[in-house]
């Protein structure tokens, strides 16, 4: 029996886990409604959090709430409010014929080559780092953060500049302009 | 003991795949994106899932850039959706089959 071998609370945390993000991610492609679209994706996001505990990454999965569920999330819900697009669309309607049908087969393929390949390769390779097991709690806010600040201190910079070019960028593309309206072509 | 990688890999590869198959079947480009934030969550499972077997950090400082970096995608990309949907009343990417605005 596999169960045996495991601790049975790590087991229920997975599994929750599990349903979460399942549940959810078949809720955000199969719901009509956007805006049970984005509640679904919500219920993913904290899957994934609570995946991050169990795996002793206490401050991603703060960050996944606040960052993702909190801010990420809202943003959705306050574009698809303020567009008005929150009515149902045709899920049904396939403008290439057999669509649907070529993209499942070829998740199924992706999804059975990528299995296959892990279980044959025995999961997870590679050299075992030689420094103590991640610790979790405040100490894994530490690691990380002293990973961050020395190892990747350059991709954190260069993270910076980019949040700030997207936040240009969105300001300049949903401005509203003044000038253009004019010659605007009907579709 | 914790439960092997191995299921959190599966778990990752599932999820995965279903947004994928969203992404693939879906028209709107509102879901298209939540697509993606599946997919991107998909991968940061996995990236924390080796973090944990191989005990080292500089797995999870992926996913913080990861995160970073899908926050201003979002950002962006909803962006370029409102500007769509001034000009075209739809956000279904069926009707973006020209380049021109």
């Amino acid at each position: 029996m596999i169960a045996a071998a495991y601790a049975v609370p790590s087991i229920l945390v997975f599994v929750t886990s599990a349903l979460l993000i399942v549940v959810g991610a078949i809720g955000v492609i199969a719901v009509k409604n956007p805006v049970h679209a984005a509640l679904c994706l919500i219920m993913t996001l904290f899957g994934v959090a609570v995946a991050f505990v169990a795996q002793s990454a206490d401050f991603l999965a703060a960050v996944q709430i606040i960052v993702y569920a909190g801010a990420i999330v809202v943003l959705f819900l306050f574009v698809i409010m303020f567009l008005g697009v929150d009515r149902r669309e045709h899920v049904n309607f396939e403008p290439l014929v057999g669509q649907r049908a070529f993209a499942g087969v070829g998740v199924v393929l992706t999804i059975g080559g990528l299995v296959t390949l892990m279980a044959r390769s025995h999961w997870v390779t590679g050299a075992v780092s030689v420094t103590t097991p991640l610790s979790s709690g405040n100490a894994n806010v530490k690691e990380l953060g002293d990973a961050v600040f020395t190892t990747y201190l350059f991709a954190f910079e260069a993270t910076a500049a980019l949040l700030i070019i997207a936040v240009v960028g969105a300001v300049l593309l949903a401005r509203r302009e003044r000038s253009v309206q004019s010659e605007e072509v009907a579709p | 003991m914790n439960v092997p990688a191995a299921w959190y890999l599966v778990l990752a590869a599932v999820l995965f795949g279903i947004g994928a198959f969203g992404f693939l079947t879906r028209r709107s480009a509102l879901i298209m994106f939540m697509c993606v934030e599946l997919m991107l969550n998909a991968v940061n499972l996995t990236f924390v899932t080796f973090s944990r077997t191989l005990s080292d950090i500089s797995g999870q400082a992926i996913v913080f850039f990861v995160m970073v970096v899908a926050a201003a995608e979002v950002t962006v990309g909803l962006g370029i959706v409102v500007s769509v949907f001034r000009r075209r009343s739809s956000t279904s990417v069926d009707e973006l089959s020209e380049l021109k605005g």
